[in-house]
């Protein structure tokens, strides 16, 4: 059994397509339960985090900007990390995520095992 | 010897069981020996320390056969239990006199002053019984010991259970147990634990080791279908004293205590209604909700409150908030939808089957039953038996001839005779179905 990593990628930027905070409590009990559908077959290794929408982008020459999407309009929105048999099981259960039903969508990586 | 008394009355206060309803000679002997013998071990072994086991429940035993000898000939005393306690304090005293050995290892390291008599020393007074009891719980609750040998040592020590008990709640023989307790105690001298509460930085985390067992004690009680229906509320009863013993001494009165005192209150609430006349087991959607204790409901209501201090959430707030919607009898789909989420919440910190057949039900009961199937099939418990009756209960109305199959291998794979008589009635619902062309 694998780990692997999913990154959830929403736009958080563009106008008139951000959903409602309506739409958005709804949708954390649907993450709960996608989520739960993981953990019920043993194969969430993490829960993970959301992260929030503000942030900054540090480059070399100490520049700074502001947010962490200045230039692309995806940003990460949250990952956890999840086990499975292989990269095609990972990508199925990536299908039911709850942020492909407003437009985002699911990086899905293999975790390298740390070498000891 | 004597077998404890399994005659133990369901009794809400939690306390012992009121004179009244033990008036008979005949059954106060076994009653006393389930209160008082633990009481006796648990003070005499921490008196002289755990390398003396075997004498402290050889003097515990002797007392009890002298009870029954002078009772059987001369009546009851009129203050029984004062009585064996001074039969235990003097056969403690006689013994130590006697045994050389035991005086040269003992006594010399116990007793200091040698002019000291060692009957003044033996205190069961109730709040060094208490004291002894709590101390006992940590010492057996030592990481060094597997589960399954805290557990037998809590019902043999702490419970006052015969080992013929703890054999039959173990599916196993009174070798196998007798086995187990013995090298439990060597592994207990020879780590020389010591009868005593940890320090106050350590007492959270061997908080956490005690109530592991006591929830596996209660859970004992209340899942496991191989022993008679009074045992079980014996198991569970002995769970909740001893959480209380936790809840009563401020130092080890955690929010986590009183969050899995509260899940066992909400549990037991339902003992009466979950077993019918015959000892078979009565499935939660078919239960009569009248039968369901309001008394035992409130009391849980009061320790999950109490539980909801600090910032700490530990497994047990989140199975007593969902021992809390089962009480409640109204089958709506907020309830369920509550549910639903707390098991999402239990599995996000721990995985168990149960848990993962449990909130697939939930799930049922939210989105619907094809839903539900689908999500059951991708859990792959199939060598579980109940994966197989929760798939047999998704299936029937629906695809009779699947839940037929399922309910069939759920048959050979459940173990004892109470889960498959519950099968059986299973079936039987798929029948009745099928015959009304369903």
């Amino acid at each position: 059994m694998n780990e692997f990593l999913l990154i959830f990628r929403r736009d958080f930027k563009t106008n008139g397509i951000q959903p409602s905070p309506e739409q958005l409590q709804n949708m954390m009990k649907e993450w709960q339960n996608w989520m739960g559908s993981i953990a019920a077959r043993n194969k969430l290794a993490n829960s993970g985090n959301r992260l929030s929408d503000e942030g900054k982008v540090v480059k070399p020459g100490a520049i700074v900007t502001n947010g962490p999407y200045v230039e692309i309009k995806e940003a990460i929105g949250g990952y956890i990390i999840i086990k499975a048999e292989s990269m095609d099981e990972a990508a199925e259960i990536s299908k039911g995520c709850p942020i492909l039903t407003i437009g985002g969508n699911v990086e899905v990586r293999t975790i390298v095992p740390m070498e000891l | 010897m004597w077998k404890s008394g399994l005659s133990f009355q369901w009794n809400f206060n939690l306390g012992e069981p009121s004179s009244d309803l033990i008036m008979q000679e005949k059954e106060l002997l076994p009653h006393l020996f389930r209160t008082e013998y633990r009481k006796i071990i648990s003070v005499l072994v921490r008196h002289f320390g755990f390398e003396q086991f075997a004498f402290a429940e050889d003097i515990a035993s002797d007392t009890f056969l002298i009870a029954a000898e002078t009772w059987g000939l001369k009546g009851l005393p009129e203050n029984p239990v004062g009585w064996l306690y001074t039969v235990a304090k003097n056969k403690a005293r006689d013994l130590v006199k006697r045994n050389a050995i035991f005086q040269h290892k003992v006594r010399v390291a116990v007793i200091s002053d040698e002019k000291s008599d060692p009957e003044t020393d033996i205190d069961l007074s109730e709040e060094n019984i208490k004291d002894s009891q709590l101390q006992m719980m940590f010492a057996i609750a030592d990481p060094i010991l597997s589960m399954e040998s805290q557990i037998a040592l809590i019902l043999r020590i702490l419970c006052g259970f015969g080992i013929e008990e703890i054999a039959d709640a173990f599916l196993t023989n009174k070798e196998t147990i007798h086995k187990r307790l013995t090298r439990a105690k060597e592994k207990i001298r020879s780590a020389q634990i010591k009868i005593i509460l940890p320090s106050s930085g350590e007492i959270n985390q061997r908080v956490d080791a005690v109530l592991t067992s006591l929830y596996l004690l209660f859970n004992e009680g209340y899942y496991s279908s191989n022993h008679d229906s009074v045992l079980r509320k014996d198991f569970c009863l002995e769970a909740m004293r001893l959480t209380l013993l936790l809840i009563e001494n401020e130092k080890t009165n955690k929010p986590s205590v009183d969050a899995l005192f509260a899940l066992m209150c909400f549990h037991s609430s339902r003992f009466d209604a979950r077993v019918d006349d015959k000892g078979e087991i009565i499935r939660y959607e078919e239960q009569n909700v009248e039968l369901w204790n309001e008394e035992l409901i409130l009391k849980g209501h009061y320790y999950l409150n109490k539980a909801s201090r600090g910032k700490e959430l530990s497994s047990y707030h989140i199975e007593a908030a969902i021992g809390y919607w089962h009480t409640i009898k109204d089958d709506s789909t907020e309830k369920w939808d509550n549910i639903l989420q707390l098991y999402n919440q239990l599995l996000f910190i721990r995985y168990s089957p149960v848990t993962a057949l449990n909130r697939t039900y939930a799930l049922s009961k939210v989105k619907g039953k094809t839903v539900a199937i689908e999500e059951a099939e991708k859990l792959g418990l199939t060598n579980n038996h109940l994966y197989h009756v929760l798939l047999g209960y998704l299936f029937t109305g629906s695809e009779n001839t699947k839940a037929v199959r399922h309910l069939k291998t759920a048959l050979k794979l459940a173990k004892t005779d109470r889960e498959r008589n519950l099968i059986r009635k299973d079936l039987k619902k798929v029948w009745e179905y099928g015959s009304m062309g369903v």
